[in-house]
């Protein structure tokens, strides 16, 4: 791709991981959540494929699919934790210890970033499922045109 | 005017479907269905609107709110996207695959399995 | 432990499915015991579900909440998504069940290491995973996206030998027609949610009056569903994805479309069930039956290719399923139930007899490398096992006594006759037309002089094989037993268990 493309590519990549890894962590909060944050994460994977040549990314797709694997397993195990009571009961939620504060009254706050339980360790789970997930199809989809593929 | 948004995403599905009837490209096909999930979508998401009803948002919520627009919905479609996207990228795969072996990707030229 | 069977019997393939890919980094040994833990525990707790919905009646599992039976606000108000396992569903299970751990035995020594096998493995479960869930969720949307998974989970299945060029064809088109069936489902939830602000199927089945949108609610999900069962017209993918998909998945993918025929009858006997129980639905699934099986035959008759054969015999058997069930919606009693316990049997027996056949299919192409009928012959004198497992599986797909096929098909007979004569003779010479089509792929495969050599089939296919010929011999045998003791709860769950349903969900 040409110098221009490049360049706004490296200036908007990092903005764009950051908002992705934003829209993750508030996703109990703000609208969001781990697939949407992963999905603009995984934006910034085809942004970089495109801009520069796909060849180089071979490799990452090595490392991308054992954290696909991880994220999901993250996630039911977080589900499993419940079983105490039931199956994805939120045992964290309002413990007092991680993520377990208590929620503040309704009406225009920051957001409690302490709260929700278990919700925001799922997110985290799902958004590293999902931006391994859809990275590593973006690369494999560029991959697929070549010959080395 | 309030029954717009599903006059506008059956619109999406017709469209959608006459994709898949007169388009003969395998990509096209998946951009056919593609459009058919978006037309569902919107069907889906109208659904919760509320008139006048504030983003479900806990956080922004105002002290004197009255309406929100449902919630569930939302999580719904959200969730009918993330299966979206998982089929979609399954076409497109096997539709490259199938570039690779058959050098076309003209669904009439590629049937080997007929009858 | 057992209290959260119905949830662990979804959960633990699914967690299965993510952690093999791990596990198959460090140690493929490693990888297979796990796998077998896995299959092994899932299936009991799929067993454990069936014993207690059989014996407690129906079983009520509330995800997130603070105990398993707290499903409901004071009012009667869903308010979490549950897990609702009555005789029909727990049924089902059993047929997953068996399906599951037949497929993973015969998948061991079927698929090689460079074929990819961790990918497969973690696949299948991630199908089994999904049939459990779509026939144990008693919520509308978790059924949509079940629905999905399953869908996903095959397509990738049927389209799993990349490196041949019919394969991703047949997968392609399944996955497009499974992705359309899924979205007329979506749509349709779409619509109830609208009208009921419900997703629950039990709190949905007691709102439903029955009103026009209801109608069209009821079309489209008929509608989606046929489709994913592979019902004429829709039928085009499921010889294709059957042909194609390695052996060791068929009999999993069986077990998928026979989840569409549960989904059906948990359409139109429990949510529809109350308010839209016209018997017009009934002669519908059972015209769209009947000419499933006759078009699904007279295709069969043509095929020189021994999968796809075997494979529009499933397709009849599918439209066996189909008119049984269509019987039973128009009558719902009387003849109708003796309808539905064939139709209810007959999908177990289907399962055994067509994944039989798959298996014996899989084993020929292993071990020639061909699949087609006219290049094939005197594979019996080598495949001495696999020729007995076809000849017993096809003579089971013909409904020839004493095998299990007879038993369920006759009840279907049987049933049929009363409502309609005509019907019931179209079945049957379409049965009789399946059994010249099977007699003759056995003659041309198995029979005649030596023409090439062929290695047998390993140890671990044949005990598969030899499971499934031993569930055909002795369902065949002793029908009566079986009905009484797994067929007849799941006939009763449908026809009779709606209040029971509603109850045990919305409590009073």
């Amino acid at each position: 791709m040409s110098v221009i493309v490049r360049t706004i590519s490296r200036v908007v990549a990092p903005v764009a991981l950051a908002f992705g890894a934003y829209v993750i962590m508030h996703g109990h909060l703000t609208p969001g959540g781990g697939f949407q944050g992963g999905a603009v994460v995984a934006s910034v994977v085809a942004l970089l494929v495109v801009a520069f040549e796909s060849g180089r990314w071979k490799k990452w797709k090595d490392v991308l699919l054992p954290l696909e694997d991880l994220g999901a397993m993250a996630f039911t195990i977080l589900a499993f934790l419940g079983l105490g009571a039931t199956f994805f009961r939120n045992i964290l939620a309002g413990g007092g210890g991680l993520f377990g504060a208590p929620v503040p009254q309704l009406g225009p706050n920051p957001g409690a970033l302490n709260t929700a339980g278990t919700l925001p360790l799922m997110n985290w789970a799902v958004g590293l499922k999902v931006i391994a997930g859809l990275g590593s199809v973006v690369i494999l989809l560029s991959l697929f045109g070549r010959e080395d593929g | 005017m309030g029954n717009m948004p599903f006059v506008v995403s059956m619109i999406l599905v017709m469209v959608g479907f006459l994709t898949l009837i007169t388009r003969r490209n395998l990509i096209k096909l998946a951009i056919g269905i593609s459009i058919i999930e978006m037309g569902v979508n919107l069907f889906l998401v109208s659904l919760g609107y509320v008139k006048g009803g504030i983003a479900p948002i806990y956080t922004y919520a105002p002290p004197g709110a009255k309406e929100m627009v449902f919630p569930t919905p939302q999580a719904l479609t959200l969730t009918a996207i993330v299966i979206g996207l998982a089929t979609t990228a399954l076409m497109l795969a096997f539709a490259v695959v199938i570039y690779r072996h058959r050098g076309t990707l003209d669904a009439e030229k590629i049937r080997e399995l007929r009858g | 432990m057992l209290i959260h069977a119905p949830i662990l019997a979804i959960a633990v393939p699914l967690l299965g499915a993510f952690s093999l890919l791990g596990l198959a980094y460090l140690s493929r040994t490693l990888r297979n015991i796990w796998a077998c833990l896995i299959s092994a525990f899932t299936s009991a707790m799929a067993v454990a579900v069936a014993i207690r919905a059989f014996t407690e009646g129906v079983v009520v599992y509330t995800l997130g909440a603070a105990s398993p039976t707290e499903s409901v606000t004071a009012g009667g108000f869903p308010i979490r998504i549950v897990l609702v396992v009555d005789g029909l569903g727990a049924f089902m299970g059993l047929i997953a069940a068996l399906a599951g751990v037949v497929a993973l035995v015969y998948y061991f020594q079927y698929l090689k290491e460079e074929e990819g096998k961790s990918l497969g493995l973690s696949l299948l479960l991630l199908l089994w995973a999904g049939i459990l869930g779509l026939v144990y969720t008693g919520d509308l949307f978790n059924f949509f996206v079940f629905l999905e998974i399953t869908s996903i989970a095959a397509c990738a299945l049927i389209g799993y030998r990349t490196w041949e060029s019919r394969p991703p064809e047949a997968a392609f088109k399944t996955m497009a027609m499974y992705t359309l069936g899924g979205l007329l489902v979506l749509i349709s939830v779409g619509i109830l949610y609208g009208e009921y602000d419900a997703l629950n199927i039990a709190y949905l089945s007691k709102a439903i009056t029955g009103s026009l949108l209801d109608k069209l609610a009821l079309g489209l999900l008929l509608g989606g569903l046929l489709m994913k069962a592979g019902a004429v017209p829709a039928h085009m993918w499921a010889p294709d994805a059957y042909g194609e998909a390695p052996a060791t998945a068929t009999i999993v993918l069986v077990a998928n479309t026979q989840a569409a025929i549960y989904a059906i009858l948990r359409v139109v006997f429990t949510l529809f069930g109350g308010a839209l129980a016209a018997p017009g639905i009934g002669w519908l699934i059972a015209s769209l039956g009947i000419t499933t099986v006759l078009v699904a035959v007279l295709m069969a008759v043509v095929q020189r290719h021994l999968g796809r054969l075997v494979a529009y015999g499933a397709v009849s058997q599918l439209g066996y399923m189909l008119l049984a069930v269509g019987v039973g919606a128009v009558a719902r009693g009387g003849f109708g139930e003796v309808a539905l316990t064939g139709g209810i049997f007959h999908m177990i027996n289907d399962a055994a007899s067509v994944g039989l056949l798959f298996f014996v299919v899989g084993a020929v192409r292993r071990a020639t490398g061909s699949v087609d009928l006219l290049s094939l012959g005197g594979l019996g004198h080598t495949l001495r096992w696999e020729a007995g497992f076809f000849l017993l599986g096809a003579l089971a797909l013909a409904g020839i006594p004493p095998l299990n096929g007879f038993a369920s098909k006759f009840l279907i007979y049987e049933s049929t006759f009363r409502a309609s004569p005509i019907l019931a003779a179209l079945a049957l010479l379409a049965s009789i037309l399946l059994l010249a089509v099977v007699v003759r792929a056995f003659q041309g495969a198995f029979l005649g002089p030596k023409v090439r050599e062929a290695s047998p089939a390993p140890r671990g296919m044949l005990v598969a094989m030899g499971i499934l010929a031993l569930v055909i011999v002795v369902f065949g045998l002793f029908p009566g037993f079986f009905i009484e003791r797994i067929v007849s709860p799941a006939v009763q769950a449908v026809l009779t268990g709606r209040e029971a349903y509603l109850a045990a969900v919305l409590g009073g």
